[in-house]
């Protein structure tokens, strides 16, 4: 077997709180499907046949049990759940599930929503035995109106700065912007090694590695490492150029060495124990080098590489902010064939649904309503005289008579009395607004789930 | 995906000769295997009533789609676009073809791995996970079993980049191999066994061979030579750095050629051991001739009526040197060698991607759209046939033969065989 599939959906979604505090955030309703069947979708229109997919009980729970949820996924899900109390970083889950790993792996995040081509980052990971193989994408500007957003749009989270060499693939350089303090320090060898190197800002990290074997063997020695993220793939990137400090020495000693508890060498040594000498002659004697201009030979000798692919067009979104929440609503419909309005729905004939517009199951719109560009998830009910621009409405919700709803998003069971006028506001679950409210760019919540400092 | 059919037939139990007839074709790779068992009507006398069993078999090899404007004279061959791997229409994780071979395949059209002898070694190495990690399914026997699922595995690789004479031969000789052996034999005996021929053969094929070329080779580079060398080829630099350890005095020219520019990395490797070269062209070599006491070639294969088949530019650099009547000697180990006879490049050629042939200069690519210029056509041939006219010596691990002698070589192997 090449590759295993693992998907991690156990984060709990800190940068949306006002979303995930009732709903999981795998299970936050895009276009009316749960957040993570976006990238289920996306491995099994690769091709993958089995998914390990790992979350928290409650997501596990929901996912066997509420028909509502039925994911429509071919392919086996072996649900593999780790403790709430225990605070897991992605590392620290690939560590607990390192039993399951047989063969090199792909972490895929559940906040992923994508159509790109997988072969892309795979074929590098492949064809140049990379040891980490990633995708990022070029930052979309949002253009929606974000509900609750009070005064002028925050400068969004720090930078990334990530370099990369002239064919545009191989990773030089990865860092965030909160981790450099005075300036950007590159290391000599890596521009000697590489004079050409372009450095990016404005790319998305979309959280979808493909990973080596033996470095979640490694990761298994190294338990100070505990985020995928913030600190394995800028180590491993840095690591591609340090001095190898066990290849130097004795290779005929490789399987005794793998007990060794020296991070910097195990990982060098784990790497490179399974080049038999048939592929060392036969990139001997190929006449290929990936650069030139200097002595060196293909790959100047480096066992550990690490490259991205860079999307230029095509759909990339995280789901881990409102933003992009509501940004990705607009656009993930276009990610499947279904038709917009689900047979199962009841629409009036004198109301006015648009074109843009999802309507999902057992539905009921009454008369004279008009909805513009907005997702009504199912089992909701809209009342006459009601006006939707440009929102989402998640499941099971009671919208009353003459409301007029713009740019907000409402949460699960929530219940909008008559004649309520929201912009821009987002509804927790649950929760009721009484009639005749008049709220514009507002966060209603329930008062025990206020912001803690 | 190629739709096979496959018919065997089996006398009727009452008829006069009931001897039981073997199926003609034989194939268990059975995923989607449709049995339809047709009566056929007995029009003779001998055939008295035959079931026909048809096996039809859905082959899932993805056929690559050429691309772009293919120059009349070679339109009967393929043109494939880097930019359109295969492995977009296979299913990662690839399952139906082993990991290691579509990694093998993307290497190859990527061109990573480039050079007869490497991507002959490449090929063997891939072939050893696939045996290492095969098992015998149940009802089947190993010998045969084997050789059919290489079968797909042989034909991905030749939708990604047309296999050499040499990964032919090697193929050839692996399938021989696991036809040998013996039915009684179990598993892991085989496996083992099967890993050490193709240990053996690299060995002896590629390594030694290369040993006792360089030492034929050696003997023919005299103090103060200078020596052209065309492109890249793993063989001659190993004769040069050989010669070089063995404290011969000479000078090389490294001749190179758009779009791969492979001598380059010839270059590099020679600069590194510390021999002294010059780098020039291929449109300035009638230039840089005069200057030249000997030409070390090497070869892609060797056909059967003498002819050279090596890289693109070789016959041109034979017919400039017999021009100036410098001796031309070619270097090849004999399994290269190979049956087929051809007498000129356009009968059977490989054309790589024509994409490679345009250039960036200072941000500004001319032929950006050539493909809407209606009467331009880009061609990126692969390789060219050398007359043996022009070829002075072969110097294989046999010893320096003729051009002409090439189809001894091949009879005597094959009785060898």
């Amino acid at each position: 077997m090449e590759l295993q599939a693992v998907l991690m959906a156990a984060g709990g979604g800190s940068r949306m709180m006002d979303l995930t505090y009732n709903t999981p955030k795998p299970l936050l309703p895009v276009g009316n499907k749960p957040l993570i069947w976006y990238p289920l979708n996306l491995l099994e229109r690769a091709g993958f046949e089995e998914v390990m997919v790992i979350t928290t009980k409650e997501v596990q729970k929901a996912l066997s049990t509420e028909q509502r949820l039925k994911l429509d996924v071919k392919m086996k899900l072996d649900v593999v759940c780790i403790p709430e109390e225990a605070d897991m970083g992605t590392a620290d889950a690939l560590r607990h599930i390192q039993q399951k790993i047989k063969t090199d792996i792909l972490v895929v995040s559940c906040d992923l929503i994508t159509d790109v081509a997988l072969h892309e980052v795979v074929d590098l990971f492949r064809a140049h035995n990379a040891t980490l193989s990633m995708l990022m994408s070029k930052v979309h500007e949002f253009t929606e109106t974000v509900p609750g957003q009070k005064g002028k749009k925050k400068t969004g989270e720090q930078r990334d700065f990530v370099g990369v060499d002239s064919t545009g693939k191989r990773l030089l350089f990865m860092a965030n912007e909160a981790d450099l303090e005075d300036g950007l320090v590159i290391r000599k060898s890596i521009m000697r090694k590489h004079p050409k190197m372009h450095i990016k800002t404005g790319l998305l990290d979309a959280h979808l590695y493909c990973l080596k074997r033996s470095v979640v063997d490694f990761l298994v020695d190294n338990k100070s490492i505990s985020s995928l993220r913030g600190e394995l793939v800028p180590y491993l990137v840095r690591k591609q150029f340090t001095k190898a400090l066990g290849s130097q020495r004795d290779d005929e000693h490789t399987d005794q060495n793998l007990k060794r508890k020296d991070a910097n060498a195990s990982l060098e040594i784990l790497s490179s124990s399974k080049d038999e000498a048939l592929l060392q002659l036969a990139c001997e004697r190929s006449c290929w080098n990936d650069h030139r201009g200097d002595m060196s030979e293909a790959y100047h000798g480096g066992q550990l590489r690490c490259y991205a692919h860079i999307m230029e067009d095509g759909t990339c979104y995280r789901v881990n902010t409102l933003a992009a929440y509501v940004e990705a609503n607009r656009v993930a419909p276009k990610l499947f064939e279904e038709p917009p309005v689900h047979p199962s729905a009841v629409i009036s004939e004198r109301s006015l649904v648009g074109g843009d517009s999802i309507i999902g199951a057992f539905c009921q719109i009454a008369d004279k309503t008009s909805i513009k560009r907005s997702t009504i998830g199912t089992s909701t009910t809209v009342k006459e005289k009601v006006k939707v621009t440009n929102s989402i409405i998640m499941n099971g919700i009671t919208i009353e008579e003459g409301c007029n709803i713009q740019g907000s998003v409402i949460c699960n069971n929530a219940v909008i009395g008559r004649g309520a006028d929201l912009k821009y506001c987002l509804v927790g679950s649950g929760q009721r607004i009484e009639a005749e409210a008049e709220r514009t760019n507002e966060v209603i919540v329930g008062s025990d789930q206020l912001m803690e400092i | 995906s190629k739709t096979l059919f496959f018919i065997s037939f089996e006398p009727f139990r009452g008829g006069l000769d009931c001897a039981t007839v073997e199926p003609l074709f034989y194939c268990s790779v059975s995923s989607d295997l449709e049995e339809k068992r047709i009566p056929l009507p007995s029009n003779s006398q001998s055939l008295q009533s035959c079931t026909v069993t048809v096996f039809i078999l859905f082959l899932q090899i993805p056929l690559r789609s050429d691309y772009g404007y293919k120059v009349s004279l070679f339109s009967h061959l393929h043109q494939y676009s880097r930019k359109a791997p295969l492995t977009q229409q296979i299913s990662i994780p690839a399952t139906v073809i082993h990991p290691s071979i579509v990694r093998l395949g993307l290497q190859y059209s990527q061109g990573i791995v480039a050079g007869s002898n490497a991507r002959s070694v490449a090929l063997l190495h891939a072939f050893k996970q696939v045996i290492q990690d095969y098992s015998t399914p149940p009802n089947e026997e190993l010998p045969r079993d084997l050789v059919n699922k290489l079968k797909p595995y042989i034909s991905f690789l030749n939708q990604c980049r047309p296999l050499s004479a040499s990964m032919g031969n090697a193929i050839k000789y692996i399938k021989k191999e696991i036809s040998n052996i013996p039915s009684q034999c179990k598993e892991e005996e085989a496996k083992k066994k099967l890993l050490l021929c193709i240990d053996n053969y690299v060995n002896e094929k590629i390594t030694l061979a290369a040993k006792a070329i360089s030492k034929c080779a050696i003997d023919k580079i005299s103090d103060g030579d200078v020596i052209l060398v065309y492109g890249c080829s793993s063989l001659v630099n190993h004769i040069l750095c050989e010669a070089f350890e063995k404290q011969r005095k000479f000078r090389v020219i490294v001749v190179d050629s758009r779009p791969r520019l492979e001598g380059r990395e010839a270059l590099r490797r020679l600069v590194k051991r510390g021999i002294r070269c010059t780098y020039v062209l291929i449109s300035a070599v009638s230039y840089i001739l005069p200057e030249v006491s000997k030409v070390f070639l090497g070869a892609h294969a060797l056909l059967a009526n003498g002819y050279v088949m090596s890289r693109v530019g070789t016959s041109q650099i034979a017919l400039v040197a017999k021009a100036y009547n410098v001796p031309v000697l070619v270097c090849c180990e004999t399994y290269k060698f190979c049956e087929r006879v051809q007498t000129d490049s356009f009968v059977s050629n490989e054309l790589d991607d024509p994409d490679d042939l345009i250039v960036t200069r200072e941000g500004k690519t001319q032929l950006a759209d050539w493909q809407s210029v209606k009467s331009l056509g880009l061609l990126n041939l692969v390789y060219d046939v050398t007359p043996p006219d022009f070829v002075d010596l072969v110097i294989t691990e046999l010893g320096m033969i003729p051009c002409t002698s090439v189809p001894v070589v091949l009879r005597v192997k094959n009785v060898d065989q």
